[in-house]
């Protein structure tokens, strides 16, 4: 064990981890204004892989295919999630949790079968574009270079956000939302209408995750449960609707699971679950103050 | 109902206790008698749908009766039968001390697991749930030596007297029964409607000095013990056991039982139980495509039929749902 190979894989980790924090951003947004616990976010994320495994291939798993399906992928996934919170969660905002919660899960069931029934059960991949293929020396370490890139995404999505909740007059009616609806209604601001804003930016951060983790990994059924448990931690160890406890949680998970790899192998898949534990036990309301 | 004739009014509540007194004992005769008339493969389902009923139920007095979001309720079916599996092929001890030992080593991680759940409130109760269940399922799908990994654990060895379809039937029907009956008791025990006072308003009964964690981690143990019953009845009736058992998708399966039958009222996890394994089996003859069969039937259940089945069918008697808004 030397130093390069710590330092590479803290870098894995980082980048991983801004993965993470891509999704669960959208997760902790949608908790934070929609109070509501959506379990097709996985589904959604999945969904951004598919579509962009279909657009690269369908322009012949070329270069431009990766930056267009990572253009588009996003999109499309933001009006499925249109579609589904103007369909389907306007009429439950009433409900128990429990019914959210379940409604969101009859989603991740439909969703699960319906892209199996559009795009098989084989695992599926996609290229890197070459311009990001290769690895490059950091400190003797050798790196891929599609992870420096995730690392780059990652803060710009980060900073984007931040600029969107709190210099934009929409980002702080969402704010506002949050807090108080029934204030921002009052206001003569229709509440709904931030609402669908807010679940489709979720649904466009969730497919983004999905179509920036698709080069890197097989594009297969199932990847939205295993991202779903992972995300959900995030958002609760980082405090429910708190974008920023959610960028700390996703490195520390990212990093986390990175080491937990390196140092023992064998176990390392307990890792996440024992990282969430430990934080939800010594500090229950999350790292950073819950929902803004 | 009219309000002045209380004793009318006394007299229907009787008549209504004798129906289901009743209705119970014509239900039991006819399951009694069942075997003899209908094919083997009938049977196993039926065996299938009292442990899996008794596993709903379970979770139904944390959930509906408790008002907590237990989002993990499948570990401890899981813990159930993975410790009869374990101690069947591993050890040479009696079976006798497998079938004790499973619900109790279950209700012993729901006391750990509980433990730190009951803590906290509302969703974050659920999410610790869910983390901690599967830190256990990690635990299981990866402790190769002890839990077979992936692969599971097959061909469990079983005393002889209950390797026939009827027996197993029979011996489930029985458990069932049993622990239906002791689960009923404790939710009309003096600790069953502290629990629900609880659920309703949990900070007046925190000033009337009732320890509401405590309560609430009682019926979390309660709910993992019979849960390992079930796991201990799984193993009767599959003589096998995978990790799959106890991955989350798994409790929010039963999840949805108890939604499905209604979770205000003391059956309804069992009719729920009953119609999703029955619909399993006839979708599962048709298409592959079962979970999304029952992902639509989930949305038209909570968007038309939130209070369940049998919840709109008692809704004159039961109008009071439970408050599971997260602010408990």
């Amino acid at each position: 064990m030397n130093f390069a190979t710590l330092a590479s894989q803290l870098f894995i980790g980082l980048s991983r981890g801004m993965i993470f924090f891509i999704v669960s951003a959208g997760l902790t947004l949608i908790f934070g204004v929609l109070r509501i616990t959506n379990f097709a976010h996985g589904s959604l994320y999945m969904l951004g892989a598919f579509i962009a495994y279909s657009i690269s291939t369908f322009l012949g798993q070329g270069p431009n295919g990766f930056w267009l399906a990572l253009l588009i992928a996003p999109l499309a996934v933001m009006l499925i999630s249109l579609v589904i919170e103007r369909g389907l969660l306007r009429f439950i905002y009433n409900q128990d949790h429990l019914m959210q919660m379940l409604l969101t899960y009859s989603l991740v069931l439909i969703v699960g079968d319906l892209v199996k029934i559009v795009w098989g059960t084989e695992f599926k991949s996609m290229n890197v574009p070459t311009i990001l293929r290769g690895s490059f020396n950091l400190w003797g370490a050798s790196l891929p270079l599609y992870n420096a890139f995730l690392l780059i995404v990652g803060p710009v999505v980060a900073l984007g956000l931040w600029f969107f909740l709190s210099k934009t007059r929409l980002g702080k009616i969402c704010r506002a939302t949050a807090t108080d609806r029934e204030m921002v209604d009052i206001l003569g601001i229709d509440s709904t209408q931030v609402f669908a804003l807010v679940f489709a930016m979720g649904g466009w951060l969730a497919g983004l995750g999905g179509a920036l983790i698709a080069p890197t990994t097989t594009i297969s059924i199932g990847m939205d449960a295993n991202i779903l448990i992972y995300a959900f931690l995030i958002v609760v160890i980082g405090g429910l609707g708190n974008v920023w406890g959610t960028l700390i949680s996703s490195i520390i998970m990212g990093v986390g699971e990175a080491f937990g790899i390196l140092f023992i192998p064998g176990v390392a898949i307990i890792i996440p679950y024992i990282i969430a534990g430990v934080l939800l036990i010594i500090k229950p309301s999350g790292l950073l103050k819950s929902a803004w | 109902m009219s309000t002045n004739s209380s004793s009318s009014l006394i007299l229907q509540e009787k008549f209504r206790t004798y129906l289901g007194l009743g209705m119970a004992v014509a239900g039991i005769l006819i399951l009694l008698a069942i075997p003899s008339l209908i094919s083997p493969y009938y049977v196993y389902l039926l065996a299938t749908i009292f442990t899996t009923a008794l596993l709903a139920t379970s979770l139904n007095l944390v959930l509906g009766y408790g008002g907590l979001l237990h989002l993990h309720h499948a570990v401890f079916y899981g813990i159930g039968a993975y410790t009869v599996a374990i101690i069947m092929t591993k050890t040479s001890w009696p079976f006798a001390i497998a079938v004790v030992l499973g619900p109790l080593v279950a209700a012993l991680i729901a006391l750990v697991i509980g433990w730190f759940c009951v803590r906290l409130r509302g969703l974050y109760f659920g999410m610790l749930t869910l983390a901690l269940g599967q830190l256990v399922w990690a635990i299981v799908y990866r402790w190769n030596a002890l839990t077979n990994g992936d692969n599971g654990i097959h061909s469990i060895p079983v005393p002889e007297f209950l390797t026939s379809v009827n027996s197993v039937y029979y011996t489930t029907l029985l458990v069932l029964i049993v622990s239906l009956v002791i689960l009923y008791l404790i939710i009309k025990s003096p600790f069953g409607l502290t629990l629900i006072a609880t659920r309703d308003n949990p900070m007046r009964s925190e000033s009337l000095g009732i320890n509401v964690k405590r309560h609430r981690l009682t019926a979390f143990v309660i709910a993992g013990f019979f849960a390992g019953v079930a796991g201990v009845l799984f193993i009767l009736v599959e003589r096998s056991v995978a990790p799959s058992l106890l991955f989350w998708n798994k409790s929010a399966e039963i999840l949805i039982m108890c939604l499905m039958g209604g979770l205000t009222v003391f059956m309804g996890p069992t009719l729920g139980a009953a119609i999703l394994v029955v619909l399993s089996m006839i979708v599962g003859l048709y298409t592959e495509y079962w979970l999304l069969v029952l992902g639509l039937l989930l949305l038209i259940l909570v968007l038309f039929l939130p209070q369940g089945i049998l919840g709109y069918l008692l809704k004159s008697r039961n109008n009071k749902k439970p408050s599971m808004r997260g602010e408990n």
